[in-house]
């Protein structure tokens, strides 16, 4: 097989520049994560000055200090954890029994469902009537306007009814309605406690999606005490950044001074604050790797 | 494909052969399935409300909107708002930044991924190629708020590692953040960086259905390694790359325009203003909700239409398309 035939050297060399490709592909996305660890716990003077451009130099913790005083960080972590988590469970209430009933091949309309459903993906209303329809609802500045407008996506549905259809056998169902159980019991005793992958990646995206984003509340939120981390984070690295570069708008009120400071405050805080902010998304990814995989693979069934 | 019980129940009841009792097949299947709407109904009434609600919304675009008389009683106005849009002065220039950066992003982003995927595919499972995986798919978890942040703080002009390793190499560094001419670079790469590891995955799902004893008659018959590639392997991703191919040329005026609004500034907007973006300012934070309706209703047809072109060229020409 394979392994009898000798490799030529063709073949070697030719291997040889796969691993240097991968080799360098490594180093191009490792670096700027690496100095930003290494920034965080570093003196901003060298940082600043590009002394420090790998390994910490004048290690101080400061940066980090100075974000666990910082109220307004903490406050917007602890609204987007609410919003995370009440948001993920709001999808899953949505997407799981939609996606199981959808792989039914005895429910009557499901062609009706999907078609509705993925008439959506290419097509939608865009962003005004969709915040004036937020708006008539009465959501604006409430945790649920972060919420109820992306309850569900018929990508999610997709992967989610490609796994029932490929993983729950039909003779299950078919034996538990011999047996008298009705599709509720079915769905609640049988199929959810089969279904703990496709739950716990459904989970995941939806998971990682609350705590990444920042757009709607950009929109629908007015009151800063309910901004969640990704808008706090915008204020201190894109807006402070864009002001202290001399662009952007300065209000009337501060003096050139006060801005200094802010900007000086900003600087050391930057880069401790993206590792808090990711810290927990990287923190648990290793040992998630494997579902994130594994829901891009079942979605990439075509089906 | 086994049949399921029920299709074989209602199999049985039409052998009766009177469409009265065929109804009535379809009428017991859906009474005994009765539960499954109630399943199904939250996505359905989810979608009806906030995905069907605003495309009844659309219809402001052709209304001059007033929020007192509401989306229903607010008068018609035609197409007065688009031929505003068309005769605008900033018109092309929001088309050829919108279309050149999705064009750029489109050819340096695609292929990136696939070729990275062919180089994993070579490689044996071991802990290097673990390693590289990892660190190339984590990029993907960072929010585009973190993201814009670190391009802020890797460019600025006085503190970036970026401009000061250009200038430790001896040349000078261009204004990337505020000169209109680097920003679409630095969009793209900034992109690149970001998603080319995650973006192999899908290939690597359709790399691992080849058939291993492709390989091994070809190996008998000497193919190299490279050989092997552009007979085997690429051929039997083709259909993947075709159909991911399809959705990112239906979207190509669609780019992400969160990480241009969070990057966009007053110096650079002439290179950076997307229809997107456009819309988000003329609509949210000046208030002309049917101008930018307008603007936003033209950029969703423009896609549907390209979508549509290219799906059918697609099934014309390679037999895989989405539909």
């Amino acid at each position: 097989m394979a392994a009898v035939i000798k490799e030529s050297k063709t073949d070697r060399m030719f291997l040889g520049f796969t691993y240097l490709f991968l080799a360098i592909a490594l180093i191009c996305v490792l670096y700027p994560l690496l100095y930003i660890v290494s920034a965080s716990i570093s003196s901003p003077t060298y940082v600043n000055s590009g002394e420090m451009w790998l390994l910490p130099k004048g290690i101080t913790f400061e940066g980090y200090q100075r974000v666990f005083e910082n109220q307004a960080i903490w406050r917007g972590y602890a609204n987007t954890i609410l919003y995370t988590v009440v948001g993920t469970l709001v999808n899953l209430l949505v997407t799981i029994p939609a996606a199981y009933a959808l792989s039914r091949s005895d429910f009557v309309g499901r062609g009706f469902f999907m078609g509705m459903f993925l008439v959506t993906m290419f097509f939608g209303g865009g962003l005004i009537p969709t915040y004036l329809l937020v708006k008539e609802l009465g959501l604006i500045n409430s945790m649920w306007a972060l919420i109820l407008p992306g309850a569900a996506s018929v990508w999610n549905i997709i992967v989610a009814r490609t796994f029932f259809q490929s993983t729950i056998p039909k003779e299950l169902q078919e034996a538990a309605h011999i047996d008298g159980c009705t599709n509720l019991r079915l769905f609640w005793k049988i199929v959810i406690p089969l279904s703990s992958p496709i739950i716990a990646v459904m989970a995941l995206f939806y998971g990682v999606g609350h705590w990444n984003s920042y757009f709607n509340a950009l929109v629908y939120l007015n009151d800063e005490a309910k901004y969640p981390l990704q808008m706090v984070l915008r204020q201190i690295l894109v807006l402070q950044e864009m002001n202290s570069s001399g662009i952007g708008t300065a209000t009337s009120g501060e003096t050139a001074m006060a801005m200094n400071a802010r900007a000086d405050v900003a600087a050391l805080l930057k880069y401790a604050v993206i590792i808090i902010s990711t810290l927990p998304i990287i923190a648990i990814y290793p040992f998630l790797q494997r579902y994130f995989v594994q829901g891009v693979m079942i979605g990439s069934v075509k089906g | 494909m086994p049949k399921p019980m029920a299709d074989t129940v209602k199999i049985d009841g039409v052998s009766n052969s009177s469409a009265h009792s065929r109804r009535h097949g379809l009428r017991k299947r859906i009474s005994r399935n009765w539960e499954l709407y109630l399943l199904i109904a939250p996505a359905f009434l989810y979608f009806l409300i906030f995905h069907y609600g605003p495309m009844y919304g659309i219809q402001i675009a052709f209304k001059n909107f007033m929020p007192a008389r509401g989306i229903t009683d607010s008068p018609w106005v035609g197409f007065d708002h688009f031929i505003r849009f068309f005769n605008s002065y900033y018109f092309w220039d929001l088309i050829r930044n919108t279309l050149t950066i999705s064009l750029y992003q489109l050819i340096v982003g695609f292929p990136l991924p696939i070729l990275l995927a062919l180089a994993f595919n070579e490689i044996k499972n071991g802990w290097f190629k673990r390693t590289v995986q990892t660190v190339t798919y984590a990029p993907h978890f960072i929010s585009v708020v973190v993201m814009a942040g670190i391009i802020v703080t890797f460019l600025s002009p006085s503190t970036g590692i970026i401009i000061n390793i250009i200038e430790w190499l001896g040349f000078t560094a261009p204004a990337f953040l505020t000169d209109p001419a680097w920003f679409k670079t630095m969009y793209v790469l900034s992109g690149v960086w970001q998603s080319t590891g995650w973006g192999t995955i899908i290939y690597l799902a359709a790399l691992s259905a080849v058939d291993p004893q492709l390989h091994e008659a070809a190996i008998m018959d000497g193919a190299s390694r490279w050989r092997r590639i552009i007979h085997i392997n690429i051929p039997t991703i083709i259909p993947t790359i075709t159909i991911l191919l399809i959705l990112n040329v239906g979207s190509i005026l669609g780019v992400g325009f969160e990480k241009i609004l969070l990057l966009q500034n007053p110096l650079n907007m002439s290179s950076s203003d997307v229809i997107d973006t456009f819309v988000y300012r003329t609509g949210l934070l000046n208030v002309q909700y049917s101008f930018s309706t307008a603007v936003g209703l033209f950029n969703s047809v423009i896609n549907a239409i390209l979508l549509i072109a290219v799906n059918q060229i697609a099934r014309k020409t390679t037999e895989n398309s989405l539909w």
